[in-house]
């Protein structure tokens, strides 16, 4: 019988046979993460287990991102309890101060994580390196502990869903439509305990970081894993950010699947998820002319090159509405750099935007750009859940680059193209 | 373990900013973090809960981020068990592995309002509803979570692995 992606990823890293959904199999992982808010927690447990080592030095990432530079005293300390573990367990990949970029961003820029691998992290978005072809999922601190002390852990292998995006798609319209879309149709819970796979020419000519903001978001639909066949194009990717192995990899013919989903992008509008669900969806022309306080273009979804260019796009030239925050978070040192060297920055400074540092802050209501009761933002982070960005009373749009950006000009929620 | 207590119940699609909010995760106090408990749903909600009541929520619970902060946020507020009519898969683990008790019970969730009284026998996975009488049967925890449970959590779990 043939094997979908999810299956093959996990035979590989297993002894057992992977005979099919609802199989539960222990399997080795080739990278363990967490970060300055979950780190703390899986150090107390790793502790608690007795352990005294990390299982392999090289294969624990730590990454203090959520709310650095720390925002206040207590957060400072949550930092020092993971500086100073990395540094007692000689943790290779430990991330903080000018080397530090949003784990989702930055792991697979440094080639830290690849095609084929098994990654977990306690961190929900860790679902984001499907986009490389690696079966990575998020739990939660005290799985992640146990992962860190014993390099393997135990999944039930997922049932999965099949999504094929074809044709052509439209201006300002790509991967966080193509994603929204998809969640708005299978709704938050759609893919719960479940394999999202994608496929389709749309794929095939998708660059890794637009398969990367899909594979993010597949934790919105509920899905453990978004995952992206191993292609020519992820190959090069890889390579190029230094990760060594990986081999091209598509689900068998003749694989299972529970359901399969085609999508087809012609004609499709941006699209725009409402308050307070990311599968409240809609063409962003039902939603224009809503008043916005807030446009934050950053995120693990949306942080990377590709995202900064299609802002500047829009961007350039044009003034950011006075009563808008536009706040531009590069989501790591590299990108920040890439932004100065193509001139963004000139761009984003001379419209009027706030440029920070490579941060979580504001996606989670952390800091660096939180909401006032009565306030609405315009965001291309990944949720928009009741009082996500600060106050209970505020609301959150999620979008694409090039709409949120035309959005800051305009002041109200508008389709970029009618700028 | 039996729990008797009040039920609390909760919408669909309970997310983890709203059990606790990020604001609140500069700590891993459970007694600190409970104090806060669903301040993301409504300032103040955690003071309607004494010992040993019971939050009864409805789809997809837990749903959002893999913030562990959120089942010990939980049972920081005094809460042992939570039946929902489905759980988000991290949080499902997250729960198991702090040791507060999951019941998934699907559309029988229905059975049960605010302010009920319900009894919880954790073992059978019983739940009478006091109040109405009704008698509902959860579904069995999957044979090698119940293993992990049988060590007593996964860290006492991890601790025999790593002996």
């Amino acid at each position: 019988m043939g094997q979908t992606l999810a299956e093959k990823i996990l035979q590989n890293h297993t002894d057992e046979q992977v005979s099919g959904a609802g199989q539960i199999v222990q399997c080795k992982v080739d990278m363990v993460l967490a970060n300055d808010i979950t780190a703390p927690l899986a150090i107390k447990s790793f502790k608690a287990m007795g352990a005294n080592k990390v299982f392999d030095q090289d294969k624990v990432s730590l990454v203090c991102d959520h709310f650095t530079p720390n925002k206040d005293i207590d957060s400072a300390e949550q930092v020092k309890v993971v500086r100073d573990f990395a540094e007692e367990m000689g943790v290779t990949h430990y991330y903080e101060c000018g080397e530090v970029g949003v784990e989702h961003a930055l792991l697979p820029e440094k080639g830290i994580v690849g095609p084929g691998d098994i990654v977990v992290g306690a961190d929900s978005h860790t679902c984001t390196y499907g986009g490389l072809g690696a079966f990575a999922t998020g739990m939660g601190s005290t799985d992640v502990g146990a992962a860190m002390a014993l390099g393997e852990t135990w999944f039930k292998v997922p049932p999965t869903i099949r999504v094929n995006l074809t044709g052509t798609p439209g201006e300002y319209v790509g991967p966080k439509d193509y994603v929204l879309n998809q969640i708005g149709i299978l709704g938050v819970s759609g893919a719960l305990y479940k394999a999202l796979e994608y496929g389709g020419e749309v794929v095939d000519d998708m660059t890794l970081e637009g398969r990367m903001t899909i594979a993010n978001m597949a934790i919105e639909a509920g899905g453990k894993v978004g995952l992206f066949p191993v292609d020519q194009k992820t190959l090069n990717y890889s390579a190029n950010a230094g990760f060594k192995g990986g081999e091209m990899m598509t689900a068998d013919a003749d694989a299972v699947y529970e359901r399969v989903l085609d999508i087809d992008v012609t004609g499709m509008a941006p699209q725009v998820a409402c308050p307070h669900l990311p599968d409240n969806v809609k063409p962003v022309d039902e939603t224009a002319g809503l008043k916005i306080h807030q446009a934050v273009i950053g995120s693990c979804t949306n942080g990377r090159i590709e995202d900064m260019r299609l802002a500047a796009e829009v961007l350039k030239g044009r003034k950011v509405n006075p009563k808008v925050r536009c706040i531009i978070l590069p989501a790591t040192p590299s990108i920040w750099k890439a932004c100065m060297r193509e001139g963004l920055m000139e761009i984003f400074m001379d419209a009027g935007c706030i440029v920070g540092p490579p941060t979580c802050g504001p996606c989670l209501g952390g800091h660096m750009g939180i909401l006032a009761g009565g306030e609405r933002a315009i965001s291309t982070t990944n949720r928009n859940f009741k009082g996500r960005m600060g106050s209970l009373e505020s609301e959150v749009f999620l979008s694409n680059p090039a709409v949120a950006a035309a959005s800051a000009v305009a002041g109200e929620i508008i389709n970029p193209a009618k700028l | 373990m039996k729990v008797n207590g009040t039920a609390h119940k909760v919408g669909d699609h309970i997310d983890t900013d709203a059990i606790i909010p990020a604001r609140f995760l500069v700590t891993t106090d459970a007694k600190e973090l409970g104090a806060n408990c669903m301040e993301g749903l409504e300032a103040g909600w955690v003071k309607r809960v004494k010992d040993n009541d019971v939050m009864v929520g409805g789809v997809n619970f837990g749903c959002g981020s893999s913030r562990e902060h959120a089942p010990i946020s939980i049972l920081g507020a005094g809460i042992p068990v939570v039946l929902a009519h489905s759980f988000a898969r991290i949080f499902y683990r997250n729960g198991f592995n702090m040791g507060l008790v999951l019941l998934e019970i699907g559309d029988d969730v229905d059975k049960f309002s605010d302010t009920d009284e319900i009894e919880v026998d954790t073992a059978s996975g019983v739940i009478k509803n006091l109040t109405t009488g009704a008698t509902v049967q959860a579904a069995p925890v999957p044979p090698f979570m119940q293993e992990i449970l049988n060590a007593g959590g996964l860290v006492e779990y991890a601790k025999k692995k790593l002996a």
